[in-house]
Formats: structure tokens, sequence, C-alpha cells
């Protein structure tokens, strides 16, 4: 036993107790797995098997479901619209959010904690509680149905976290270089933008994989900014989907697996980022 | 940080700074500071939301209403709900899968990619597939069920078990995030302290009780305010689930609101139950910040910690 606990760690004990442990986990992987599994496997039934076997294998399997929805112009136009609204939400929040960080890693000036501390209090206040009145200003502003009118808010309500994520990289960097760069006649720009930068590329990942999957999931900005469907992202796309087939679940179940699919196939390129990121910004935030 | 730099440095430092944080603030102020600003203004008139500006001053009025409206003390009910719930049931789940997986496991790796996988998904995605997991006819749930011989329940149909299986969704959604962060704590803490301690003959549980649980003190406590946060503001997954029903039984702070402002044109209204959220979250911050993550926050860089 005490060799056994020589290398495990400190919470195991005899082989009977470690096989608890490990049924505590397939059950939760059970729990996890299933309702994924039942997606991808349903959509490949018709409505009628579904109800009659949900959780065998299709008997036969019926890919028009999945078919269907790839081959609908709808679809791929909100897979383009999801895409360009986040990847210039990333643009426009990492670059936005930088540059500010950079001043608050780097320059001493008064004011500046207060500041800071302004900006990291937005990290309480997602959009639930500013959306009504967000919308309201983006009337006045005419960014209704607009791409801006979802892109600038979400760049807004990313900067806390980004900011705080990238000052406590910026501050890691030694002063020493900034100084050397200066002397070499390098202006605060010149600095930051060719020496600061491309140091920080580790943090700018962890931000901006951060920012496209905020930006991928968010549902309620859009669902009050754009009323023309040639305009939805596919979290409305799903919703509206479901309003129009609720009974056809067979389609439904494969509509949003099709819609899982990017999120998913983003997680397993950039799952590192990902975690360091939400930790780092847990942890600092 | 270094603050000993040569005075033309600072001088000229002052224009870059302005040049570089004027991006920023120009964004944060027109589109976070000035909308919470106006919903403050919004809330002491009757208001239907038309454009221009509001005209109707009542006063407190909107407040006085929303403080005896059975929907919205039902919100701070449900709220605190899935706070409780959330404290008590998903995050010490997450905490013992984290421990467990900081194990050597057999595909540790796996069972720690697929219980953060859900998420990724959107709270759409997510909504959607468990409306027909838990649909009461056909649903899969009903169906495992049967298996034990438990009859079908009525899941998001029945108002006494609706707030139960939207935290069911809750914690197939976000236990993994909480099990990343505990994970990413427990790998904090030097593999030295827990041997020394079994060099003394403590045992696995009180190694994780007197050692890892207070270490994972400051993880603990983050996870516990970031549930308390969520839950002031659940929307998406409610609101497509169940629009807040049946009968107002699974309705939030976020989704009256929504309903009021986007659907019945009472922006006054709910301008008020927003500031109400907005001073609920606030509050709660700055009392978490001041009391309970003090310990956390000194000397460390962080948003309350560097106040000088």
């Amino acid at each position: 036993m005490s060799a056994n606990r020589h290398k495990q760690s400190p919470t195991s004990g005899g082989p009977l107790r470690s096989l608890s442990l490990h049924a505590i986990v397939v059950i939760t992987a059970l729990f996890v797995g299933i309702p994924l599994l039942y997606g991808v496997l349903g959509g490949f039934k018709t409505t009628r098997q579904l109800s009659s076997n949900p959780l065998g294998l299709p008997n036969p399997w019926v890919p028009e479901n999945y078919t269907s929805v790839l081959g609908s112009a709808s679809f791929w136009q909100m897979l383009w619209n999801s895409t360009y609204i986040a990847v210039l939400t990333t643009l426009v929040v990492v670059a936005v959010s930088a540059l500010a960080a950079y001043v608050f890693a780097r320059f001493a000036f008064r004011g500046r904690e207060a500041l800071f501390t302004m900006f990291a209090a937005g990290l309480m206040f997602p959009f639930a509680v500013a959306i009504l009145p967000l919308f309201v200003l983006l009337r006045m502003f005419g960014l209704l149905d607009n791409p801006l009118g979802v892109i600038l808010p979400q760049a807004a309500f990313g900067m806390p976290m980004t900011i705080i994520i990238l000052r406590g990289f910026f501050r890691a960097i030694p002063g020493e270089i900034e100084e050397a760069a200066i002397l070499d006649g390098c202006t605060p720009f010149g600095f930051f933008w060719r020496i600061l930068l491309p140091m920080a590329k580790p943090a700018v990942a962890t931000v901006s994989v951060l920012a496209v999957v905020n930006s991928w999931n968010q549902f309620m900005l859009p669902l009050v900014v754009f009323s023309d469907d040639s305009l939805f992202t596919i979290p409305l796309g799903v919703q509206q989907f479901q309003g129009q087939y609720a009974t056809d679940i067979a389609r439904v179940m494969a509509y949003i697996v099709v819609a899982m699919l990017p999120a998913l196939g983003f997680y397993a390129v950039a799952e590192r980022q990902l975690v360091s990121g939400l930790t780092a910004g847990a942890i600092k935030g | 940080m270094k603050t000993t730099r040569p005075r033309s440095l600072r001088l000229r430092g002052f224009t870059t700074i302005l040049l570089f944080l004027l991006p920023a603030l120009v964004l944060f102020f027109g589109l976070v500071v000035a909308p919470i600003l106006l919903a403050f203004y919004a809330s002491v008139f009757k208001w239907n939301g038309m454009r221009g500006l509001p005209t109707d001053f009542i006063g407190m009025a909107n407040f006085t209403r929303l403080l005896a409206d059975e929907v919205f003390l039902g919100d701070l009910w449900r709220g605190l709900l899935l706070i409780i719930l959330s404290v008590a049931i998903q995050l010490p789940l997450s905490l013992g899968i984290a421990m467990l997986l900081n194990q050597r496991i057999r595909g540790r790796a796996f069972f720690r990619l697929l219980f953060f996988a859900p998420y990724v998904l959107s709270e759409a995605i997510t909504a959607v597939l468990f409306m027909m997991i838990l649909s009461p006819t056909e649903g899969l749930a009903n169906y495992i069920l049967g298996w034990f011989g438990v009859d079908p329940l009525d899941w998001f149909a029945d108002p006494s078990s609706v707030m139960m299986s939207v935290f069911i969704v809750m914690t197939w959604k976000y236990f993994g995030f909480h099990m990343i962060l505990y994970i990413a704590g427990r790998q904090g803490i030097p593999r030295e302290l827990t041997e020394a301690a079994q060099i003394d003959g403590a045992t696995g549980w009180k190694v994780f009780r007197y050692v890892t649980l207070p270490l994972l003190g400051p993880t603990i406590r983050i996870s516990v305010f970031l549930s308390v946060i969520g839950a002031i503001q659940l929307f998406d997954l409610v609101w497509i689930i169940t629009g807040g029903g049946p009968s107002h039984s699974s309705e939030t702070m976020a989704v009256t609101m929504f309903q009021f402002g986007f659907k019945r044109f009472q922006v006054g209204y709910a301008s008020a139950i927003s500031v109400v959220m907005f001073l609920i979250s606030l509050v709660f911050a700055v009392f978490y910040q001041r009391y309970v993550m003090r310990r956390d926050l000194e000397g460390a860089s962080t948003v309350l910690g560097d106040q000088r």
C-alpha cells in the first residue's frame, strides 16, 4: 500500500477505492458524452426512428438530414456571417486593448490605476445588464441591422478581460529591452509594434481565441440588433431553425450537430490557448 | 513598474498615453459606460422606447412597482436558488472531478477534453439539444429513466421541475469550465507540500482536507464569484428553452427585463430592472472582493489590489 501511495496522488487508496473513483469519472463522461452522441446519431435517423429507438444505431442510416443542412444556402450564409463578425471583433478588441494595455503596463502617470480599475470593473457587467440601453444607443447611431452594431459592442465588452491579460504579459517584459530600443531611436509606437507585440505573441493568441469563442457564441446582442435574417449568425439560425421545424426533431438534431462542428474544430486546434486564457483571466480578473 | 525614467521621456509620454488610450476610452465610454448611464436615466421615466429621449418623469415609481412585483421577486428567489445549487452541487462536482483527473487515471487527457467541450458550444446549441433530450414525450432522458422503472418526467413543462431541469443543463454546460480552473489551481500547488503531509502520516482524505483544499482557496473563491455573476446574468439558455415559462416559473431577471424591454415596450420599467441587476452585481462584486477575496488580492496585480 505504501509503495502504491508513493506513486500516486494523495487521494488514492486501495484498488477498490480507485475502482469507485474511476466509476465516478466514467459516469460523468456518460452524462457529458451521451447528449452529444445522441445528437450525432439522431441526425442520421428519421424522426420516427428517433422516438422508437433514441439511443441505438440508426437503422437504416439516413443522411438526408445532414445533406439538406449542408446544401442550404442560408446555413453557409450564417457561417460566413459568424466568421467575419468573429474575426473583425477579434481584430478590434485586440488592437484597441493592446494599445491600452501597453500604456497601463509601461507608463507611469497619475490616475493610471483608477483608470485601469474602471476598465477592469467592466468585467462584471456583460450584455444582460446593458443590452436594453445599448439597443437604444445603437438605434440612435443607426447601427441596427448592421454588423458593426454587433462587432463594436462585442469589442467594447471584451476589452476588460483582454486588457487585464495583456497588461500582465506586457509587464513581464523587462524594462531594459524598452530602454535599449528607445536609446536606439525607437518611438513608443515603434517599440510597441516591432518589439512588444511580437514578444507577446502567446498572450495575443490567447486573447484572440477568447474573443473568437465569445463572439461565436454570442446570442443576446445579435438577437436584438439583427432583424434581417440574411445577417443572422449561427446561434440565431439555430433558434430560428428549431422554431421552424420543432416537430421534425431529427432534422433539428442534424442542424445543431453541423452547427457545433466549427466550434468543436476550433476547440480542437486552440484548446491550449483557450484554457490558458480562461484560467489567466479568472485568476487575474 | 519603473517610475524613475528621465523627465524628457515622461513629457513625451503624455501625448503617447493619450493617443494610445483614446480608442479604448471611446469604445468603453460609448458602448459600456454610456448604456449603463442611460439605463439609470431611463429608469425614472415611463417610456415606451420610441425614438428620442423619454419625457414622462415618474420618479421612483418603476422601482416601487418592481419591488412589489411577484414575478420580479420570484426572479430574485430563482437566482438565489441557482446560486445555491451551483455552489452546493456543481462546484463540488467540478472540484471532485478535477482532483480525480489530477491523478494518473487512464485516458485523463481525453476526459478533460470531453468535460470541457460543452463550454465551447454556444448556449443556443446547448439549449436546443436539451429541449430535445428533456422532451416529456419523446426525449432521451425519459427513455433512459424508463430502464430504471422511473415514470416519465415533464422537465421544462412543469413549474415544479423546470428550475431543476435548467440547473441540469447549466451543470452540463459549465462544470467543465470550473473543473479547468480547479485543475489549474491544483497544478499550482507545489508537490512538496502534499508529499510532506504524506510523510507525516496524513491519509488521502486528510491531505486533501488540510493541505490541498486550503491552498485551493483562491481558486474556489473565484469560481464561486463567477458562478454568482453568471447566475445574475442568466439569459440565453432560459430564453431559448422556456422563455421564462411555464407561467414565469423559470424566469430570471434578464428574461423579465427582456420581456418588458423588447416585447412589451415598457422600456422605462425594463431599464429599472437593468439598474437593479447592475446594482446587485456591483454590490456583490465590491463586498465579495473586499471581504472574501481580500487575502487573495493582497500584493497581486488584480482589480482592486492595485489601488494605492
